[in-house]
């Protein structure tokens, strides 16, 4: 009874800090609702016996990833959006589409699923048995995962680099100069002089 | 026990551990006052009380009667927002951190009643993923200063916050991987446990040497963590105003200053804890019979304060780091480091198993 009290209090939360992701115009308002998402899934987590994802869960998504989503939108110094009108097209077709989408899925799970109630700590969630299979069964997929994490932070590497730091050096003096220096200071050092 | 019991002892507790750490954080603004005093030769507060005792209680009337002025053009949500959550996450982490090793009283009439006996351990709830859930709160911690920062419509305050958060989540790795090989020895994340573990003076700061480095790098860690220098270029005086927090006046501005030390007292705690052997004593506290349940808090007490005063020493006796040499230390030094000394450690337990 407080299993299920707790887990419809924590959903609610989860789902309208989504909604409020969508309503919002301000991207700050929006991401901090995201970290509202973030932290009522780890509840979760724990509302079905995974301490340690949802340790995890606060500490990798709330803390690391939100937080690099926030300096960008601080960064870009990003306004709120505009409100124009909507596509009445998009009104009259997307509305009922979501809803029938919903109500089909939602059927689909309740009728053709064989799942059945658990109690909390039936199944293993503690840090000492996702160890053992994290590095015994599920060596490889934690291996190419890291390989995968290491690409993309050489893809960020390459793509933030200064773009004149990989184009190829100017042959003649005056261009190099021009290169180093940019044409306003190259032309005001020629006024000068 | 039952579950009412269990709600009102933990309604106490957590009363109680609250008013202590809030006296603890008014209190250590004081002894940083005194002891940057005396470093400096000269003396500190000494009108308000003995010893300028009741200094903090000045303080605190000083700034609820402050006028609490709000910038016209802050983006007041969040400006409201950021000392609450810095506070608040603050606070938290006190929650799972052990005072001392249990509390039983025997059964007594009150009246009509039948108080039971009681055990409870010294400690609102002792997790077993005490050590996760403190990283976490620290995480979380880095939302108020960010928002600080951004919420002010400040180009100082932009880029104080910008900087403080950037420092503070750089540091937040080499802080995670240098408690690793503590967690490997004890074979826990429970904080009673890995306390547990440090009986008889094996305190793990006494591990040569992964023991020793590891504590030196969890400090060093813990002390960019939380801004305090040498590492407090983003909120110094003379460096960009005043940081994050140049818009904030009054109650909110204490409520800055309540987090700070509130995150201070949580770092020493958490060195305490691990790397110091906790509460254990050397004459008793660990099996004592009378002074059973007093003297490990009492030993407790005193590591976290030789912590604070340390926190103090370092800050009045080291000039501060650049930025760019702040973020170098912790990149390209600290990390390292703590990575060499988790793999080190963890091959020399394999191996000796």
């Amino acid at each position: 009874m407080l299993h299920l009290a707790l887990f419809a209090f924590f959903g609610i939360i989860c789902v309208a800090g989504a909604i409020n992701l969508l309503v919002q115009r301000h991207p700050i308002n929006s991401a901090l609702s995201l970290v509202v998402v973030m932290a009522s899934l780890a509840a979760e987590y724990l509302l079905l016996g995974a301490e340690f994802v949802a340790a995890i869960q606060v500490i990798v998504y709330a803390g690391a990833i939100m937080v690099l989503f926030i300096f960008t939108i601080m960064l870009l110094n990003a306004g709120e959006e505009e409100r124009t009108k909507g596509s009445r097209v998009a009104i009259l077709l997307g509305v009922p589409g979501v809803v029938i989408g919903a109500v089909l899925v939602a059927w689909v799970l309740i009728h053709h699923s064989n799942t059945q109630s658990v109690t909390i700590g039936a199944l293993l969630g503690d840090p000492k048995s996702i160890a053992r299979l994290l590095f015994s069964d599920f060596l490889l997929p934690f291996e190419v995962t890291s390989v995968l994490i290491l690409i993309a932070i050489m893809g960020a590497v390459v793509l933030a680099s200064r773009p004149g730091a990989v184009a190829r050096p100017q042959t003649t003096p005056a261009a190099a100069k021009e290169e180093n220096e940019g044409p306003q200071l190259v032309a005001a050092g020629r006024e000068r002089r | 026990m039952t579950i009412t019991t269990y709600i009102i002892i933990s309604i106490i507790k957590s009363l109680a551990v609250i008013f202590v750490l809030l006296t603890a954080v008014a209190y250590s603004v004081w002894l940083e006052r005194k002891v940057s005093a005396h470093i400096q030769n000269r003396w500190g507060p000494t009108r308000v009380g003995p010893f300028g005792l009741l200094q903090p209680l000045a303080d605190g009337v000083k700034f609820i009667f402050k006028e609490d002025l709000t910038p016209p053009y802050v983006y007041k949500p969040l400006y409201i927002a950021a000392p609450v959550i810095s506070v608040v996450f603050a606070i938290t982490s006190i929650a799972v951190v052990p005072f001392g090793n249990s509390l039983d009283i025997r059964a007594f009439h009150v009246g009509g009643l039948t108080i039971g006996p009681i055990s409870t351990p010294f400690q609102i709830t002792d997790l077993n993923i005490g050590v996760l859930v403190i990283l976490g709160i620290t995480s979380m911690g880095v939302y108020g200063v960010a928002l600080a920062g951004w919420s002010s419509n400040s180009k100082y305050s932009l880029l104080g916050g910008l900087r403080a958060s950037a420092q503070m989540v750089s540091y937040e790795v080499s802080l995670g991987l240098s408690l690793i090989p503590v967690l490997i020895w004890a074979g826990s994340f429970s904080l009673r446990d890995i306390v547990l573990s440090q009986r008889h003076m094996h305190w793990n700061v006494f591990y040569l040497p992964f023991g020793t480095l590891a504590f030196f790098l969890y400090l060093i860690s813990a002390y960019a963590e939380t801004n305090r220098t040498p590492f407090d270029l983003p909120e110094a005086e003379s460096e960009l105003v005043a940081g994050y927090h140049t818009e904030y006046s009054a109650m909110k501005f204490a409520m800055f200053f309540m987090a700070e030390y509130a995150n201070m007292v949580t770092v020493a705690c958490l060195a305490t804890l691990l790397f110091f052997g906790g509460w254990l004593g050397p004459v008793w506290g660990s099996d004592g019979s009378l002074l059973n349940m007093a003297m490990p808090v009492i030993w407790f007490c005193l590591k976290v304060f030789f912590f604070m005063f340390l926190y103090v020493w370092v800050r009045w006796t080291l000039p501060r780091f650049r930025y760019d040499q702040l973020m170098a230390f912790g990149w390209k030094v600290l990390l390292p480091l703590s990575i060499a000394n988790l793999v080190v450690t963890a091959l020399w337990v394999a191996a000796r198993a």
